[in-house]
This record gives C-alpha cells, structure tokens and sequence, in this order.
C-alpha cells in the first residue's frame, strides 16, 4: 500500500482485502424483459470513502445510483448500508442531481431550507434559516440567498444543490454527473469545492461521471462499467494520487499520466470488446483491482 | 406579431374608435325619423304599444341617453325599494354572491379531487369518462334537475355556476399535479418529506400556475353562465335586471347592464390573474 492512500478516514477489516462497507451493493441487476441493462454489479463503499462510477451511457449507471438513493429498485440483489437492506428513499443518503432539481418557486435559501427543516423537523422556520445560511455560506452563495433558481447561474444553482445535500448531513452523499451540464471553468471550480467539502466532513461518497480528470480529482477508488447491455464492472482502480489534489496540479502529479490513459483506455475501447459475459475466471464479486498510478512510479 | 406598440398610441387608437362608434350610433339616431315606422318591426311596434304611437320613433336610445341614465342608476346604486326596484349595484352583489358561492364550493371539491386523480393514474381513469361526458353539458341543463332536487331558486344558480366552474379547475388541477417533475418528488422523497409535506410545499407550489388557470377559465364561465341563470330563476341578480329591464323595454338600461357585466368579468379575471402572477415561477 502506497502512502497516498492515507490522511483520509478509512476503515478496513478482513483478510481478504474487502472493506467492511457502509455501503455494500451485493448482486444487484436490472432486467426487462427480454433485456438484462446490467447484473452481477458487487462493490462496497467504505466509510468516509469516495468511489466513482466510470462507464458511457445506457450501461445503468443512474439507475444504480437511483437504487443507491432508493428512488429505485433492483430486479436482483440486495444494497445494505451498515449491515441492514434499503428501503426507500433516506435522510441517511443526500442525492446531488444531475439537473440541479431546485425548487424554482423558493429562494436559494428557501430551497436549503426546506431540507434543514426535513432534517430537523422540531426546528422553527427561523432557525432552519439560519442553519441554511451557514450551509450556503460554505458555497459561497451567501449573498445570493435571496435569489430564485431563475436569477442564479448554473454554477450557482449547483452549488445550491450541494449545499442543500450537504445541509441534511448524510451518511453517504450521491452524485449523479453533478457537473455535466456545466461550462469547464465553473465544472473545475465546483469539483474543488466538492473535494475541499468532502475531506472536512469526512463525507463517504458514491459518484457518477464520465469525465476521466472529474473521477482522478476526487475518487479513492474508481468502478469501470463495461457497456451495457449485460453491463458489470470489469475492473476497479485504486487511485493512489496522494492528497490533498488540486486540478491545477493534478497532471503534474507522477503517475497520473498511465493512471489516466488506462481508463480512457478503457472509455475508448476495452469497455466496448469487455461487454458481454464476463472473461472465464472472472469473479464478479471481485473485479480485478488496478493501481496503474502506482505501477509507473514503481517501474 | 410581437413588435412593441407605444401604449400611448393604443389607447389613442381605441379612444377614436370609441369616439367613431359612438358618434356614429349617435348621429344615426337623431336623424329625421325615416319614412315612417315601416322600418321598423311590425312585432315590435307592437311592443312598443303606446311608444309607437307616440311619433313611431325606435325605442334604442342615443349613447347620450344612455350616459344620462347611467349617471342615473349609479348615483343610487344600492337603494331598495320594494322587490321589482332595487338598485343595479344590489343586483351585481347578488349575482357576485352566487359566483362567488359556487366557485368557492367548486373550488372545494375540485383542488383536492384534482389533486388525487393527478396523483393515481388509476383514479384518472376510472373517473376520466364521467368527467369527459358532464363536462360538454350545459350548465343550464342542470338547472330543471336542480330546481326539483334543491326546491331554491337561488340555491340552485349557486348549484350550476358550482356545476360549470368545477371541469376546468378539475382538469388544471389534475394535469398540474400529474405534471410535477419528477425531480422535485425525487428530491422531496430522498429528504423524507412525507406525502402531506410533499403535497403541500412540493406538489401545491408546482402545480399552482396550472391550478390558477383552470380557476381563471372557471370565473370567466361562472360570470357567463350567472347571467343566464337569473334570467331562467328570476328574482335577484344582474341577469334577472337584464330581463327585467327587456320586459320594462328599457334598452338603455339593458346596455348599461352589458357594459358592467362586462366590467365586473374584467375585474374578476383580473383579480385571480393578480394571483396567479403572485404564484407564478419560472425555471
């Protein structure tokens, strides 16, 4: 194990390398009739750690993390979180969405609001205020609180959304595609943010994305998902990058070059002759595990 | 289509035309009486009876006959004296009254009618044929029907302005609530919101614009359908004025009356389109 792995919070037990999960997604699969979208989907996510999935579209990515948040259901398989089945929808895991969903009716305030007061249902209007004020403080957006959805920006109105996921105080925050629909200089700004809340809270985290850099930034660990159908995850990378990272300084960091081109080798082409049924000797409860920025500062 | 137009402009223009109508209905009046009454109808002469005979000239008075009269009716609007006299504004209070009743007791029923079928797919369309076979009817047709069940004349004008402003509101409110995005209600449910909360403070507020509409086409019907039904009921209300004031051959009054009926619609749709401004969002 190399030392980049430290300075965040991790649990690990077992001799065989497993973690012991908060968060443990066991077989899950997503059937149509006559389709299977993906199946045989294991991996965990440890406490205070920060996981990405990777892989193109219509290999079932959201709806796993729609299983994760309990908006949805699996055909097969189980996900526990510290030991018991989901059902539903919880406090216990905040959903950053991919379209911002702010209310467009509320003030920016009003929208954190909204989730402090879910939280703290005993709490009077004024204190959840107050407490959504701090957490908008935190992105920046104080003295924008007052704003409709309308008068913000799309960096503004994420940041929103982030503050609002983060205000409930998760045991897990998930994120599907947070940044996409966003212009490059606000989606940098807005992953820093993201990486500089994750690390004070020592907040576990599960994230979808497509963008390679996005997932080096912030994962511990990152899923690689063979397209679909009959998607599964091929391969997992430990991202050995030690922290803390900055997107400036990112590519100047050793090993983050054969870190990078091995899963964009895996985008451009080995996710496509990967599809299918799984090699022979593939274990789907454990995918091979990589670390492609430690074998170059090793050779 | 959508090009500026100075307001100032606008309302010179609709003030010329007002002048131009006006002057030419009265000019068209004070002319020499043409050749005798053969203009006019046989039948209405008639009518007429003794105003016919008193020199043959038409009953429709000039706009300045009728500015006189209005002066008239609204220097004592609210005077009563007796059941056949009473003044014009007591008139328009007792039909807003039952507009008022009606469309409040539709609103009752309809908002959380509304709300359930836009909810349960099911429920849409177990009541979708009902609603799509009364919702043509007249809401005149209902009054027979009221009349015998609810032996009140006044109650039952209440029952058909309730009876034609209730599909539009159901509609609205029901696509409004089917319509709410899903991310909302993604959002409200990973926050444990409940369904009362989430009714309240996601799905109400999303689907408040929808709603407002659908109330907006209601009072527009209602204040429609109000003056129809005082004339089938009698008694109070601006509609039965109307017949009255046909029965009294009153024209001039009779074109008062279509002037604040039409005021009073204004209003009304004005008053819930300030609402409907006050709970509109936009993305």
């Amino acid at each position: 194990m190399s030392a980049g792995l430290e300075g965040r919070p991790r649990s690990r037990n077992g001799h065989d390398g497993r973690e012991a999960g908060m968060i443990s997604v066991e077989g899950i699969a997503r059937r149509f009739p006559g389709l299977t979208v993906f199946e045989d989907v294991w991996f965990t996510v440890a406490r205070g750690e920060f996981v990405c999935l990777v892989g193109h579209s219509g290999c079932g990515k959201t709806t796993i993390l729609n299983i994760l948040a309990g908006l949805d259901g699996a055909s097969e398989g189980v996900v526990l979180m510290e030991g018991r089945e989901l059902s539903g929808p919880s406090l216990d895991r905040a959903v950053i969405f991919q379209g911002h969903a702010l209310m467009p009716w509320l003030s920016a305030l009003d929208n954190v609001a909204f989730a402090v007061g879910c939280r703290h249902p005993r709490l009077s209007r004024a204190e959840a205020r107050a407490r959504a004020k701090v957490a908008l403080e935190k992105v920046g957006l104080a003295a924008a609180a007052g704003r409709k959805p309308a008068q913000l920006s799309g960096g503004m109105k994420q940041r929103v959304g982030i503050a609002r996921a983060f205000a409930v105080e998760p045991k897990l925050l998930l994120m599907d595609e947070p940044f996409s629909a966003l212009d490059a200089l606000t989606r940098g700004a807005l992953q820093e943010e993201v990486s500089r809340l994750v690390t004070e809270a020592g907040q576990t985290a599960f994230m979808i994305t497509h963008d390679v850099d996005e997932a080096i930034l912030l994962a511990d660990r990152i899923l690689l998902m063979t397209n679909g159908p009959q998607a599964r995850i091929a391969e997992v990378i430990e991202n050995t990058l030690p922290r803390p990272r900055t997107r400036a300084g990112l590519h100047h960091m050793p090993g983050y070059h054969p870190l990078r081109d091995h899963i964009m080798d895996f985008l451009v082409t080995r996710s496509r002759t990967l599809a299918g049924p799984p090699p022979p000797g593939h274990d789907p409860r454990r995918p091979p595990v990589v670390r492609p920025a430690l074998e170059e500062t090793h050779a | 289509m959508a090009r500026d137009v100075s307001p100032w402009k606008a309302a010179l223009l609709s003030l010329a035309l007002l002048a131009l109508l006006l002057g030419a209905w009265e000019l068209a009046l004070s002319g020499p009486a043409g050749p005798g009454g053969a203009a006019m109808d046989p039948e209405y002469a008639a009518l007429l009876g003794q105003a016919a005979q008193a020199g043959g000239q038409t009953a429709m008075p000039a706009p300045s006959a009728i500015l006189a009269r209005l002066v008239e009716l609204l220097a004592d609007p609210f005077h009563r004296r007796g059941t056949n006299d009473q003044g014009i504004g007591i008139q328009i209070a007792y039909s807003l009254w039952r507009v008022a009743a009606g469309f409040g007791l539709a609103m009752v029923v309809a908002i959380p009618l509304g709300f359930l079928i836009g909810m349960s797919p099911l429920l849409n369309a177990a009541l979708n044929p009902f609603i799509q076979v009364l919702r043509p009817v007249s809401p005149l047709a209902w009054m027979p029907l009221a009349l015998y069940t609810i032996k009140d004349s006044s109650i039952s004008s209440v029952f058909v302005i309730f009876i034609c402003s209730v599909w539009p509101m159901l509609l609205n409110t029901a696509f409004g609530v089917a319509s709410v995005r899903r991310e909302w209600l993604n959002v409200a449910a990973t926050l444990e919101a409940g369904s009362w909360k989430t009714a309240m403070r996601v799905i109400l507020p999303a689907a408040a614009p929808t709603i407002l509409t659908g109330m907006r086409i209601s009072i527009g019907i209602a204040w429609l359908v109000i003056v129809a039904a005082e004339m089938l009921v009698g008694g109070t209300g601006i509609g039965y004025w109307v017949w009255n004031q046909w029965n009294n051959l009153s024209i001039a009054d009779i074109v008062i009356a279509i002037l604040l009926i039409g005021v009073v619609g204004l209003l009304l749709d004005r008053l819930l389109g300030w609402v409907a401004g006050r709970v509109a969002w936009q993305e």
